[in-house]
């Protein structure tokens, strides 16, 4: 049975979540304020979610589909207790940037 | 037979509850007394041993003296095919045991509550006794040696628990550690034995181990081996040649404690051991001759060195010991029931001896030294009487216990060999000699101690004073339990016991029975010389005044027997020294060279990576966060590629 997901070919859906994780990656790597990177963890686990869902229409099993349900669940908590984090740090150190956060060392 | 087995299921209950009672004695005041009043503490405990008491006279009566009763508890040890069962076996032998254990120790708990009285451990310290009594019943009860073993080991610790009663005292201390490691020579010999019999017979039991021996030839090397172990065993807990030294350091504790355990009950293991193992001895008469040699040199040793002792308990203590070694050598002939019947003697003099010289001790407010006594006949009238009568009995005062028990060892070494009969004879002679150079140097002439504490001598209380008289009526008619039979009449004692010694008759070797008129030449010779001897005593140290020297002023032989022939000095010097010189040795070589560096070298190893490591933590996530994406790439190159 065809359905729109099966319209593009399964190799573009793998190399588009690759990109995507990739990106994520570089962007926790690289940049410097926690909310970007907050953002870039979401898109790392977005990209993870879009795998689950090609592979579910592909092979014809939902798993991977209510799997992605749940991630979306977790996600959405995790931001909530994220962000809050976020909220907290800026009012302690009047600022998002990871690097002001350097205290707890050696 | 079916009245028997009835009568016997009626007999299980006061069985199981002789070694019971004390142990919930022990149980109540351990855990609640100090709840508890003084006064309650000492009489549950008392009580207690009297509920056993009563316990053993309705064994005493229910139980004929031809049958046993073999109670098995629970299955123990179980394993291919070694069984052992945790049981009681209630025979004769053990009956009389019992009712010594128990009457003895009743008296002794009576006594304590009033002699105690004062002492901030009270409670504490019949918690300990009720402890002791009841491994004691354990050691006497079970119906094979690992039980014997538990009680033999538990009397051990309760024996250092109370002779290190006092432990704010280092001497005392060190007094309870020595008698506790002696103790643990003896043990090892008597545990090897044990693993003999287990892997020799497949059992322990006391009529297994008993039947198997029966079918190896006489005297042959394992049989020689095993009772040469157990006895190496009896040596250590009755004070023997050469493990001796403990018995008398051991009246650091308080006296009850000397005149229960180190007198009248503990020290009397070994020989309450050999009898019940008297079948295996008898097959193995080597041993019984080294047992004869070491009990008659020891009866001769510590009988000497009590000549110059001036402390009224050591005197005691090595008298014990001296009579501890006429037991021995009577076991030594095979006569094992005149054996007991000196341990049951013995227990009712010594145990009086040792209470009146804690009654002297409480009269005198803690002094020991003879010398400082003297004159006190006049005023602890009671004490002075009973200890007078027990002193007759030991010396072997005709017609008095220690007389009839003392004789009937003396008939059976002349018997079979004349130089023992002699030795042995003069050991009791000088036993007479320094019980009476004891009594009146303490009783007689005038008192030598200060106007202070002259003014505070009083007779010990009801409670003392009451076991005090008891024990002295046994002590003066004891000896009617075994009547010998010049008398016309049955050895009572003997009769009694026949059911447990007679196994062993067969084997041991006959010899011609002296006759009557050749026992009362006996019996006459020593009741006289006892008699001689005392009046010798009588002569020097009350018509003359004679007092012992000060230690300073001795010399020559009188200062090495004084010194109790330097055995303790000789012990520090080849046993102690060596294993301290050693013991250091190994502390360098190995505590601090090899065992300190190797673990100093762990720690600074661990230490110098940490230091480094930590650097690591910079406090910049980004790092952190770096470090993790590496991290997962190698594992995942690793899971993928390798």
């Amino acid at each position: 049975m065809e359905n729109t997901l099966q319209a593009v070919p399964q190799n573009w859906y793998l190399v588009l979540s690759t990109l995507l994780f990739c990106i994520g990656i570089m962007g926790v790597l690289f940049r410097r304020n926690a909310i970007i990177i907050l953002m870039c963890i979401e898109l790392m686990l977005n990209s993870v979610n879009l795998l689950l869902v090609s592979f579910s229409a592909y092979s014809g099993n939902s798993d991977g589909q209510v799997f992605v349900f749940f991630i979306m669940v977790v996600a959405a908590a995790e931001v909530a207790v994220g962000l809050a984090l976020m909220m907290s740090i800026y009012r302690n150190a009047a600022s998002t940037d990871i690097n002001v956060l350097n205290k707890l060392k050696w | 037979m079916n009245d028997n087995m009835i009568q016997d299921t009626l007999l299980v209950t006061p069985a199981l509850l002789v070694p019971l009672l004390p142990l919930i004695g022990f149980l109540i005041n351990g855990l609640f007394g100090k709840f508890l009043p003084k006064s309650v503490t000492g009489w549950i405990a008392a009580l207690a041993i009297l509920g056993s008491f009563i316990c053993s006279v309705t064994l005493f009566n229910g139980l004929n003296s031809t049958s046993s009763l073999n109670i098995d508890i629970f299955n123990w040890i179980a394993f291919s095919n070694i069984n052992i069962t945790f049981g009681f076996l209630i025979d004769p032998l053990t009956i009389t045991m019992l009712l010594v254990v128990t009457g003895i120790g009743f008296l002794i708990h009576l006594y304590s509550i009033g002699y105690m009285h004062d002492d901030e451990g009270f409670t504490r310290f019949f918690t300990y006794l009720n402890l002791f009594i009841f491994f004691m019943l354990l050691l006497v009860m079970g119906n094979n040696y690992l039980v014997m073993f538990i009680g033999w080991e538990g009397v051990g610790l309760c024996s250092y628990l109370l002779i290190g009663f006092w432990f704010k005292n280092e001497s005392y201390n060190n007094a309870a550690k020595k008698a506790f490691v002696m103790n643990r020579i003896g043990d090892l010999g008597f545990l090897l034995g044990m693993f003999f019999m287990l892997f020799y017979f497949g059992s322990i039991d006391y009529s297994t181990v008993a039947n198997q021996a029966q079918t190896l030839a006489p005297n042959s090397a394992l049989l020689i081996t095993i009772t040469m172990l157990l006895f190496v065993g009896a040596m250590g807990k009755s004070a023997q040649l050469p493990l001796f030294t403990w018995l008398p350091d051991a009246m650091a504790g308080p006296t009850p404690v000397s005149a229960l355990i180190h007198a009248a009950t503990m020290v009397t293991a070994g020989i309450y051991m050999i009898v019940r193992s008297n079948i295996l001895f008898s097959l193995a008469p080597t041993t019984l001759t080294f047992i004869l040699i070491v009990g008659v040199a020891t009866s001769v040793f510590a009988a000497v060195i009590g000549l110059l002792q001036n402390d009224i308990k050591k005197v005691l203590a090595y008298s014990t010991v001296s009579q501890l070694g006429l037991m021995f050598a009577a076991l030594g002939l095979g006569a094992f029931s005149s054996g007991m019947f000196h341990v049951v003697t013995h227990a009712f003099f010594k145990a009086l001896l040792f209470l009146g010289a804690g009654s002297v001790i409480h009269a005198l407010h803690g002094e020991q030294d003879i010398r400082k006594m003297g004159g006190l006949g006049k005023y602890i009238k009671v004490t002075y009487i009973t200890f007078l009568l027990a002193s007759l009995a030991i010396s072997g005062f005709p017609f008095l216990s220690g007389f009839f028990s003392k004789d009937e060892i003396l008939a059976h070494a002349f018997e079979q060999n004349k130089t023992i009969w002699v030795i042995l004879s003069i050991s009791s002679f000088i036993t007479a000699f320094y019980m009476f150079r004891l009594v009146f140097l303490t009783f007689f002439g005038n008192f030598r101690g200060t106007e202070e504490t002259k003014k505070h001598i009083h007779e010990s209380p009801i409670t003392m004073t009451l076991p005090l008289i008891v024990l002295c009526i046994l002590a003066v008619v004891g000896g009617l339990l075994g009547l010998p039979e010049v008398f016309h009449v049955q050895h009572a004692f003997s009769t009694y016991l026949s059911s447990v010694t007679e196994g062993s008759a067969q084997y041991l070797v006959h010899h011609e029975k002296v006759s009557h008129a050749t026992e009362i030449a006996l019996m006459s010779f020593a009741g006289i010389g006892a008699i001689v001897v005392i009046l010798f005593a009588y002569n020097k140290y009350v018509k003359q005044n004679a007092l012992p020297a000060d230690d300073v002023e001795l010399t020559g032989l009188n200062k090495v027997i004084s010194n109790k022939f330097y055995v303790d000095e000789i012990y520090e010097t080849v046993f102690v020294k060596p294993i301290t010189v050693l013991s250091d040795l190994f502390l360098v070589l190995v505590d601090k060279l090899i065992i300190d560096l190797a673990v100093n070298a762990t720690a600074w190893i661990v230490a110098t990576t940490g230091k480094t490591m930590r650097l690591m933590q910079t406090g910049n996530t980004g790092f952190y966060v770096f470090a993790m994406v590496i991290g997962m790439m190698v594992l995942l190159i690793i899971r993928l590629f390798i």
